[in-house]
Formats: C-alpha cells, structure tokens, sequence
C-alpha cells in the first residue's frame, strides 16, 4: 500500500469526481466506484466490493453515502471514511447551493439540457457495461439458486418496483437458509 | 434555533430512509413540508427536478435546497450533515463488524444472498435508465416510433467503447454530454 496521506488524497479525489460527475442516484454512482476502485485502482477485490454495496444498500441513508463510508474504512479505517464521505458530499452540496440560486434561468438553459440529454444516455451506457460485467461474476459461479435469485430480483424491481428494503431482507434471508442447509448435509455425510 | 430544527429534520430524514434514490422521497416530504413548512408541495416537485439534473443523492440535495432557502449557507451544512450523521454512524459500525466477522458462516450465507441481489437492483434500475434514454418512456410503453435513432447509435458506441476499452466512465459521460450537445444543438429534429 502507498504511503497514507497521499492514499488519502488519492481516495478523496475519486470520490469528489464520481460525486461530481454522477447523475441519478445510488445505483449509478456505486457501479462506477466498483469500476473505480475494483477495475482501476485495484484496492479492493470484485468479491468484497459486492458485500460492501449489499452493506451499503441494506443500511439507511443515501447509498452512495454509505458505500462511501465502506470503501473508505477499507482503504484507511475511520479517518479513511470520513475523508470519502467529505469528498461525496462537497459536489452536490456546492452545486446544490449554487443551483438553488440560480433555479428557473438553469431550468430553462438550452445548453445545458442538450448537455444533460447526452448525458443519460452515457450513463445508461455505463450502467449496462458494468451490469453485464457483475452478471458474469454471478454466472461464472454456476450455482443455480444464485442465477435464479438474480433474475427474479430484476423482475420484482423492474416490473413489479417490489420495495428495495424488502428484497434485501428477503435474499438476506434466502442466502442464510441456503447456507445452513449446505452445513447441516455435509455434516450428515 | 433554526440550525437546530434544520438538524433534527433531516437527523430524521437519513435515519428513516433505506434503499436509497426515491425511497428517501417520503420522509423528505414529511420533514420538509408536512411537519416543518419550510417548502410547498409545488417548491418540493421544483427539488426533485433539480435532484434528477445535478449529480448527487436525492436526500443530499434536498437537505442542501432546503438548507439554503431556510438559513443560507449556514443551513446548508447544517442539513447536510444532520442527513449523513446517522447513516454514517450504522456503516461505519458494520464495516467495523464485517471486517471482524466476515469469515463467520451466518455473515457469509447472508452476503450470499445479497450478492445476486445487487446484480439484479442495479440491472432493474439500468434498464428504466436506459428507457429513458432511448424512448423517453418507461419500461413498459415501449414503441419503435418514440425510439430516439441518434440515442441508440450514441448508447452503442458508448456500450462498445465501455466494454472493449474499459475507460474511466466519467471521459465516456462526459464525451457523450458533449456529443450530445453538438449533435443535437445542430440538428434539433433529432431531439
């Protein structure tokens, strides 16, 4: 590991940009700190950093927060933390406080919604890029409960908007069963 | 007094809202406008079309917009803060268990479940991203008249590029936020 303060300096930076440059919400912003900081900086393994989002998203508050404050405690304990949770809020807060200014003349602006309209479908692009590349981590385990869970998970969120909170608990569920019926039959051999 | 308020609402705000996004819509509400009065339902549509314009979570920018309107930039932070500071206690107090825990059987059946569920939350929530960006609808009114030609050819660049090259997502956003610009600006029909 490189020396703390400039790993520090290094972790805010990256979180301040993808803060800065992510529109949409949590389920944006955490495929792109996988890309980050999994994919590029390789401080974390793709394994841990699926259980850090699930953490993240079974836990209240913004997701983006939350994950922030994860990988931060993974890269430099608490100090590391709270550095990522102060680079994840300064963009919306400072744009935030500006736009609040500016409201209606920034509603209005031509450029900057043709700008935005680009935008999303960027985003989009990006999110399937990295839903395709998290599917294959699923599907190179082969176990069929796994692929089942995910697909019906796509399908109770995407078509039906079945409560986030209540899919959590219930895969939380589900996977601790699952695990408990694999130690009990193994025993029994 | 009012920094104290301010606190307190969105203490509430973050402590209640689980699941992120839209979910913290609700307790935002109740907070800012039923119990509190400090926005009308009409100023609070006005913050979620800011919200869906500028990056950052929902719960942050509402507490930034309402902050400023309330108390300036004093309230601002205020709110802001008051937002993350339980959210922030419960993580770091898991990331704490799970990394002292995590070799436990129960934590890893647990994990185990929750790992294909993440695959398929942020695949649901590409997919109504990518409606709206490609038909400007949701799901499930999908039609080849609506389907926007110039938003398919730019997603299946930006896709193959991200795939292929594995940039940094952001130069793949922020090219596209300037194609988008040029192509459009020059040739409105497109829009």
């Amino acid at each position: 590991m490189e020396k703390q303060p400039k790993l520090l300096g290094k972790l805010f930076i990256s979180v301040f940009l993808l803060s800065a440059f992510t529109f949409g919400g949590g389920y944006v912003i955490v495929p792109l700190m996988r890309k980050k900081f999994v994919e590029q900086l390789k401080w974390i393994d793709e394994q841990e950093m699926l259980d850090l989002v699930a953490i993240g998203q079974s836990s209240p508050g913004p997701i983006a927060i939350n994950t922030a404050v994860l990988v931060g405690y993974r890269i430099c304990g608490v100090i590391g933390s709270l550095i990522a949770v102060f680079g994840a809020i300064l963009p919306p807060l400072i744009i935030i406080t500006v736009v609040s200014l500016f409201y209606a003349a920034f509603r209005d602006n031509k450029i900057v919604s043709l700008v935005m309209h680009g935008m999303q479908i960027g985003v989009a692009a990006v999110i399937g890029s990295v839903v395709i590349s998290m599917a294959k981590q699923i599907l190179k385990k082969k176990r069929v409960l796994s692929v089942i869970m995910m697909v019906a998970v796509l399908i109770a969120s995407a078509v039906y908007k079945v409560n986030v909170g209540l899919v959590v608990i219930t895969c939380a569920l589900i996977g601790l069963l699952d695990t408990m019926f694999r130690a009990r039959r193994e025993k029994a051999k | 007094m009012i920094l104290l308020q301010l606190f307190w609402a969105f203490f509430q705000v973050g402590l209640f809202s689980i699941g992120g996004g839209y979910a913290a819509l609700p307790s935002i509400q109740q907070q800012v406008v039923n119990v509190n009065g400090w926005l009308t339902m009409e100023q609070f549509t006005d913050v979620i079309t800011i919200s869906e314009m500028t990056p950052g979570p929902i719960a942050i920018n509402a507490s930034t917009f309402v902050g400023t309107q309330v108390a300036g930039l004093p309230g601002s932070i205020v709110a802001t803060i008051g937002c993350i500071t339980a959210p922030v206690m419960i993580v770091l107090v898991l990331a704490y268990l799970y990394y002292r825990f995590r070799k436990l059987a129960a934590v890893q059946g647990i994990l185990s479940g929750q790992r294909p569920a993440v695959v398929g939350l942020i695949g649901a929530a590409g997919l109504s991203i990518i409606a709206t960006a490609l038909w400007n609808g949701t799901l499930f009114n999908f039609s080849f008249a609506a389907l926007n030609p110039a938003a398919i050819v730019l997603f299946a660049i930006a896709l193959f590029v991200m795939i292929r090259w594995k940039p940094n997502p952001i130069i793949v956003l922020v090219a596209s936020g300037i194609v988008g610009l040029a192509v459009y600006g020059l040739f409105p029909a497109l829009l």
